[in-house]
């Protein structure tokens, strides 16, 4: 598997699809897209990089373990939803910030932070998988 | 605060207090910690004036309002005895325990459980609603598997707790379902309503169902035979929780049941057949096996047995005499029994062993423990001036009749409290009296702390016989007509008065008497014919508990052998069977549909699928097949790109990248040879298997689409996907707006389950434990 085009464009490719997996993590409330899609797209990537490079590249990329990200999309997701206790109502109501930055109006919600939890939860479980898959005794 | 309910937590809160207070006191913490359930005692004296007046107190808070579920008690004769007994014997015991375990490593520990158990036992009987009295119930079984396994460190004892625990923690849920088969009959789920609705539950025709189901509990708890086993083993714990658990206090929960639903469950014939079937047969087995002993605790724990068959029996008698018995000899019995327990924990304590055979002339070494056994003996054989007296003269006057169930009771009371007798004055005499024996201990009188108890208990059998009629005014009157649901005054007192139950009384002393004189033969015979049986309920829980173990080993094995096949198999057929017998049964198969109509580059991608299906079936090398099935995953993508479902699309593209990847991966991983090495008939079943289930999703897709559709839920998402939600995007505002919560529970499944692969891939293969059935061990007692 580890031929030279391979390798050399590998890097660029899992690079693209990583920043395309924030796109459609982000874009997902109004166009098709969202934290699964955008997990699995980025669990890909990471895939994809193993299969070229080695795990140890890919290990080293995302310094953290995968179940740790994992764990902490949970944590992100349940913060998500119990950020309505702050305001008294009832929990996972979606909470809707818009603060003007630099003249542009930015949408902030709770709902986008749940995504990125669910997207968190997707790419940590599934590359911690694949890497454990990829990963020969000797790696 | 409301004091009552300040005694409720004081012995758990006195519970947490007593190690600390044992570390720095040593034993005599002990006094100290006896002002918790003496101040419990008084409290409740308190109540007494009111209670003989004939009335009822009720209180309590609401605990689960939404369950209607209440924290509440009361009190009346019946509960208000038992909670006297309860805070009063464990004062003594408290003391007591202070001096036997006196320099044991554990003392703090033991004082922690007993008065855990006294608040457990307390909160029983005070109970008013049917879930709180449950709740205390399971805590005396839990606090009484402590006990009994105290001394943890032996096999036997583990044993004997465990199977107490098993016994009495399965009674209690089989008490459980008769409490809710009372509360659905009469709507009511406490005692006080529950006492006030009269013949209800008797004319239900659940009637029978309920009664069994609690019989189930009183008759494991109080050691009915044949589930007595459980109480002689549990004579492993050490002395003070013999005297106090499994003779005063716990093993009545189960007559206390009993009582408590006479007003409601009794009268009939069924109550009056069963409950002195069960009850004379624990009393004369009891009685008989307690000959057999030589131990003085095994002794004292077979009576015990014996004597709760006789208030089993006394209480379905369905006299009023027979239920003022029951209720003397309850009292009685707590006094007398404590006591004798605590007497035969100072001459093993003191003496170094409690086998009568190898005890004698300890009179004049320890005269109190004698003189206060001696006091207990009296009671217990049913001699005047003392409670045990009263009691029996009570029961023959209730029980002796003209009829011949009455005259065969009768006859089972007599020789069961000849028997009784003789127990009695074995333990009392054979230690004490007769020639010095050689004991492994140098004897010497008890410390103070543990006469206290046995002085005070057979103390007061005899004063609540000479001054019975303050007796009876303040405690059994006003229990007796709680049992019997209608005012009694009992007036018995120590003065004989001539008639058939002092005629029956001086025969059942008579028969002692011999009886006593002829132990030795006695006992010889009982182990004989034992020996010759050879099999007892004891025995009989192991080899069930054995066959528990076997059997669910067997079936774990049939059922999870570990290959991947089977389970597979199973899981599909499954699948296929219950999709089409549904459609079958109800028969609604769906229409032939209409030959679609498609553009060329839909039916190109159709084919696509159907050439990635083909190779799949034909590939003989595994990774081909792969490969060939993502052919089939991404062409169906595309029909769903095309067919308006982009985010499907976009994710079925995503999924049918990662399974390739992970399922090559996995191959390469798991070293699977690339080959497919099934035989022809295997190959031939698994295809079926396959057919059979993509033709019932088939059909049954078919079928969803061929209904009418509601378009309710489309049109609420439409309108309010973004009014509401603020996101155009539909299925991801479900997702993670309007479907939140399911979507976090989602991800919190693909987190364990990604652990669990995780787990699974890095687990090096090893031989599998074997599955050898443990068998416990076995005991030696019946």
């Amino acid at each position: 598997m580890r031929t030279l085009i391979f390798r050399t464009i590998t890097p660029y490719l899992s690079s693209l699809m990583m920043l395309y997996s924030i796109f459609v993590t982000l874009r997902g409330h109004n166009e098709p897209g969202g934290g699964f899609i955008g997990g699995l797209i980025a669990a890909s990537a990471l895939a994809i990089y193993g299969i070229a490079c080695g795990v140890s590249p890919v290990r080293r990329a995302i310094h953290f373990h995968p179940m740790a990200i994992s764990g902490f999309g949970l944590l992100v997701a349940a913060i998500a939803g119990m950020m309505s206790i702050l305001v008294g109502v009832p929990f996972m109501t979606g909470l809707w910030w818009s603060p003007v930055i630099f003249g542009v109006e930015v949408k902030l919600s709770t709902p986008m932070l749940f995504d990125i939890g669910v997207y968190l939860v997707v790419l940590g479980s599934i590359t911690s998988i694949t890497l454990a898959l990829e990963e020969r005794e000797h790696d | 605060m409301d004091l009552t309910l300040a005694a409720f937590f004081a012995p758990f809160l006195a519970a947490l207090a007593a190690p600390a207070l044992v570390q720095s006191m040593r034993h005599h913490a002990a006094w100290v910690l006896a002002i918790v359930p003496a101040l419990m005692f008084i409290h409740f004296a308190g109540f007494l004036p009111e209670i003989s007046a004939g009335e009822r107190i009720t209180g309590g808070y609401a605990w689960v309002p939404s369950l209607n579920v209440t924290f509440s008690w009361l009190i009346d004769g019946l509960s208000l005895t038992f909670a006297l007994l309860i805070s009063g014997i464990g004062t003594l015991v408290v003391l007591y325990s202070g001096g036997y375990m006196k320099d044991h490593p554990m003392l703090g520990r033991f004082m922690s459980f007993i008065l855990m158990f006294m608040g457990a036992m307390q909160g029983l009987v005070l109970s008013d609603s049917f879930f709180m009295f449950f709740v205390f119930w399971e805590l005396t079984s839990i606090t009484s598997f402590l006990l009994i396994g105290f001394k943890h460190e032996a096999e036997r004892s583990r044993r004997a707790a465990m199977q107490a625990l098993v016994v009495t923690g399965l009674g209690g849920l089989i008490m459980l379902a008769g409490l809710i088969f009372i509360w659905n009959i009469t709507g009511v789920s406490s005692f006080s309503l529950l006492l006030s609705t009269g013949d209800l539950v008797r004319e239900s025709p659940f009637y029978l169902a309920a009664l069994i189901l609690i019989l189930g509990g009183a008759f494991t708890k109080s050691a009915q035979f044949p589930l007595h086993f459980w109480l002689p083993n549990a004579m492993e714990a050490p002395t003070p929780v013999s005297a106090y658990l499994h003779s005063a206090t716990m093993v009545k929960a189960g007559v206390y049941l009993l009582m408590r639903t006479n007003p409601v469950l009794g009268e009939t014939v069924a109550w009056e057949t069963i409950l002195p079937l069960f009850g004379g047969t624990t009393l004369l087995v009891g009685t008989l096996l307690a000959v057999r002993q030589s131990d003085l605790k095994l002794m004292l724990a077979y009576t015990t047995v014996a004597s709760l068959g006789l208030l089993v029996m006394l209480t379905g008698f369905g006299s009023e005499k027979a239920i003022e018995g029951a209720v003397l000899y309850l009292v009685a019995h707590s006094l007398f029994k404590g006591c004798l327990f605590m007497v035969a924990g100072n001459v093993d304590h003191e003496a170094g062993t409690r086998d009568v055979t190898k005890l004698g002339g300890l009179m004049a070494l320890m005269p109190v423990t004698f003189a206060a056994a001696m006091l207990a003996a009296l009671s217990m054989g049913g001699l005047p001036p003392f409670a045990g007296f009263l009691a029996k003269e009570e029961i023959y006057y209730g029980i002796a009749k003209g009829d011949s169930w009455s005259m065969l009771v009768t006859a089972v009371a007599i020789l069961g409290n000849a028997l009784m007798f003789v127990i009695g004055f074995a333990v009392a005499i054979k230690p004490f009296m007769g020639k010095a024996v050689e004991t492994p201990k140098h004897a010497h009188e008890a410390p103070v702390l543990m006469l206290a108890g046995p002085v005070v208990l057979a103390g007061m059998g005899l004063i609540a016989a000479l001054f019975s009629g303050v007796f009876h005014t303040l405690i059994s009157s006003p229990m007796a007509s709680a049992v019997a649901g209608e005012p009694l005054t009992i007036t018995i007192s120590v003065i004989p008065h001539p008639g058939l139950a002092l005629t029956l009384s001086l025969v059942t002393i008579a028969l002692g008497v011999v009886l006593f004189l002829s132990l030795a033969r006695l006992r010889a015979v009982m182990t004989a014919l034992l020996d010759a049986i050879g099999w007892g309920p004891d025995k009989g829980f192991d080899q069930a508990l054995a066959g528990l173990v076997v059997g669910a080993t067997n079936l774990t094995r049939t059922l999870q052998n570990g290959r991947m096949e089977v389970y597979m198999t199973a899981t599909f057929i499954l699948l296929a069977t219950l999709l089409l017998s549904v459609m079958a049964w109800f028969d609604e198969w769906p229409a032939m549909p209409a030959f679609p109509v498609l553009y060329i580059y839909e039916w190109a991608i159709v084919l696509i699928a159907a050439i990635g299906i083909i190779a799949v079936v034909l590939a003989n090398n595994r990774l081909t097949a792969i490969v060939a099935l993502g052919i089939q995953g991404f062409a169906v993508a595309l029909l769903f790109m095309l067919m308006g479902a982009p985010d499907l699309s976009f994710t079925q593209f995503m999924v049918e990248t990662l399974s390739v990847v992970i399922l090559a991966l996995a191959m390469t991983r798991l070293r699977l040879s690339p080959q497919d090495h099934r035989s022809r008939s295997q190959t031939l079943l698994d295809g079926s298997v396959g057919v059979a289930c993509g033709t019932a999703f088939t059909m049954i897709m078919l079928g969803v689409l061929q209904s009418d559709f509601d378009p309710y839920l489309t049109t609420f998402f439409n309108e309010y996907s973004y009014t509401v939600a603020h996101g155009r995007n539909i299925v991801n505002v479900i997702l993670v707006d309007f479907r939140g919560i399911d979507t976090f529970g989602e991800i919190g499944v693909v987190m364990v389950a990604g652990l669990a692969i995780l787990a699974l891939v890095r687990i090096i293969a090893k031989p599998a434990p074997s599955l050898r059935p443990h068998v416990p061990v076995t005991g030696t007692e019946d």
